[in-house]
């Protein structure tokens, strides 16, 4: 009876295998092959030069000599990935993502622990999640204005933080604090389901031998809690890494001086304004290739490492 | 024969204190817990209250050198305003646009999740696990590596830049499948008992009848959290219709409130109707959430678990 199904299997695939054949295995080999192709010109499918060629990437980290690129208006092509794409996105990773965790964690024990209102506050920390992120990212641009912003109004200063003559480090704090409040939700949640599925003798046998919260915290709760722990570093590592609509939402522009400012650029950002303003889908695909390179390490580093450490 | 007594009376009011301090502890640190959470809370609420009071605001007040936390006079027609004819931000238009696409990729993304999800999880076929792994490692690939030729794509097929038709189809069929959404649902249709397939196969239901009559009703929680929460991303996606909906009448709600509101010669933004707009596209959501609740945060938190 089950060899019978065989045809029928693939039958019940099909509708999924077309869709993904052309729209993700053929675009993954298509993009690493158009980041090879200098000067790549979709329209009329054709490439400056005779061969496959790495001066796309050799661009991208600032061997300017080697190609015949001008810089435009938008980019210079030999500086802006590294000084910019590349270090705006490390910042983004390393603050937010353990910023972000740290604190959910803490909200989601404190949220674990409680009696009173654990619904009502459960809900409000679940808000951030089931919000429009170019909505509230202009809320947040709202906020940190320099005249009647409500952060200045608060504490009392006259900061620009993103307006026009920001510097890059005040609109990056800006983009920091915004991403972490978004992230929040997403990683409360998985703590908090993470955290009811402790078996609850475990805390009473503690009780019983008089462990202190704090050991009990270290020696119970992160032990026990560690596969999502693993989990939530993986994907928000992944997720920080191709930061992008965070930046539009709050300035409607890779920095905050316009749209020839690219200090806030993002690796996402300079793939999409090389498609998209520039035209220029070569480095649109170097860029992404290289985007794909890191996330797999990192992601290749985290799982190797939760093998060794998550308790599951 | 005393000494011992004394010793114990001793005990006795230690033990007594010690349990007092435990307590004076204890209260303590739930207070001190109370205030972090509320402090927390607080920080999360402040954007929603920010906005919801700079949209009833004019834009006298809002530029006031002495801010108030309070709109002076609630001016609803700040509303009337953001979503009338004559506003940047065609709101009832986007609205269209963004149902038509979240519905018509949410259904056809039900569709193939369900049978590719019924062939992983009840049938039988040559390199099944090969091809599930397969499946699930094509997650890592970061989206961004599609999207430059995935926009090739939809341009060869004449999708872009020609008619609201195309926009429509550019932004729905390359979304119709999501690996993860499969993922969830064999996951689901793995704990029907086999009993119930035999039991279906001896009165001589086909597959197609088992899996439409059996499996999809069982299903149907996860099948609901699929549904809502891929119209929520219909409402927030806001990347790929960015380029490939060049046109302001075709535009999505995310992209169009970010553009709007903005006067384009001074730059000058007016607040109030901006944030009239931002919270006519966030109440939606949370309403949603409210009333599905249970089957979002199922569908998000199932996320979590190890399969």
């Amino acid at each position: 009876m089950e060899t019978k199904n065989n045809w029928k299997a693939w039958l019940y695939l099909a509708p999924t295998l077309i869709l993904m054949i052309i729209f993700t295995i053929y675009p993954l080999i298509n993009t690493i092959i158009i980041s090879f192709l200098k000067h790549y010109d979709y329209t009329k499918n054709t490439f400056a030069g005779t061969s496959f060629t790495f001066e796309n990437y050799l661009l991208l980290f600032g061997k300017a000599g080697l190609a015949s690129f001008q810089s435009n208006e938008i980019f210079s092509y030999d500086t802006t990935f590294v000084t910019y794409a590349l270090v705006n996105t490390l910042i983004i990773v390393f603050v937010t993502v353990p910023a972000s965790i740290f604190l959910s964690l803490l909200i989601a024990v404190g949220l674990n622990s409680i009696k009173w209102f654990r619904r009502t506050f459960q809900t409000i920390f679940f808000m951030p999640y089931v919000t429009n992120a170019i909505a509230i990212g202009m809320v947040f641009a709202v906020m940190f204005q320099k005249d009647f912003g409500l952060i200045n109004l608060l504490f009392g200063i006259n900061k620009n933080w993103i307006g026009f003559g920001a510097s890059r480090w005040s609109a990056m704090f800006v983009l920091c604090v915004y991403i972490i409040w978004h992230a929040l939700p997403y990683k409360i949640l998985i703590f908090l389901s993470g955290l009811q599925g402790i078996d609850k003798q475990y805390y009473q046998a503690a009780k019983i031998d008089a462990t202190s919260k704090v050991k009990t915290f270290r020696r119970i709760t992160i032990p026990l809690l560690s596969p999502q722990i693993a989990y939530v570093f993986i994907t928000s590592f992944i997720g920080a890494f191709k930061e992008y609509s965070s930046v539009v939402a709050l300035l409607n522009n890779p920095g905050p001086n316009g749209s020839l400012d690219n200090s806030l650029l993002t690796i996402v950002y300079y793939i999409y304004n090389s498609m998209d303003n520039i035209g220029e889908m070569s480095m649109a695909a170097a860029a992404a290739v290289v985007l794909l390179i890191i996330i797999l390490f990192f992601t290749f580093i985290q799982l190797y490492v939760s093998n060794k450490k998550v308790h599951y | 024969m005393t000494d011992l007594k004394l010793v114990l009376n001793d005990e006795k009011i230690n033990a007594k204190q010690l349990k007092k301090v435990e307590r004076a502890f204890k209260i303590l640190s739930t207070f001190v817990l109370y205030l972090f959470i509320i402090f927390m809370a607080i920080i999360v609420i402040i954007p929603f209250y920010w906005m919801l009071a700079t949209s009833l605001k004019t834009m006298g007040e809002i530029r006031a050198s002495h801010q108030t936390f309070f709109p002076k006079a609630l001016q609803w027609k700040n509303y009337a305003e953001a979503l009338g004819p004559d506003s940047s931000f065609q709101f009832w238009t986007y609205l269209r646009n963004t149902l038509i696409v979240g519905f018509f990729s949410t259904v056809g993304t039900l569709f193939t999740t369900i049978f590719a999800a019924f062939a992983f999880a009840r049938l039988n076929f040559k390199g099944k696990n090969v091809l599930f792994t397969f499946f699930l490692a094509t997650m890592m690939i970061p989206g961004e590596m599609l999207v430059i030729t995935n926009y090739i794509t939809v341009s060869r097929f004449g999708w872009v830049g020609s008619d609201i038709m195309g926009a429509y189809l550019a932004m729905i069929v390359p979304f119709w499948v999501s690996v993860f959404y499969i993922y969830l649902l064999r996951q689901n249709f793995k704990q029907i008992p086999n009993e119930l397939y035999y039991a279906a196969k001896v009165d001589g239901k086909s597959d197609w009848q088992y899996l439409w009559k059996v499996m999809v009703p069982i299903a149907m929680p996860i099948l609901i959290s699929i549904f809502i929460l891929k119209l929520m991303g219909s409402w927030n996606s806001y990347v790929w219709p960015n380029l490939v909906a060049n046109k302001e009448e075709w535009r999505l709600i995310s992209n169009g409130l970010r553009g709007a509101f903005q006067d384009t010669s001074s730059g000058m933004i007016q607040y109030n109707l901006q944030m009239a707009g931002t919270v006519v596209v966030t109440v939606p959501l949370l309403l949603l959430f409210i009333f599905f609740r249970k089957y979002i945060m199922r569908g998000v938190s199932r996320a979590g678990l190890k399969g």
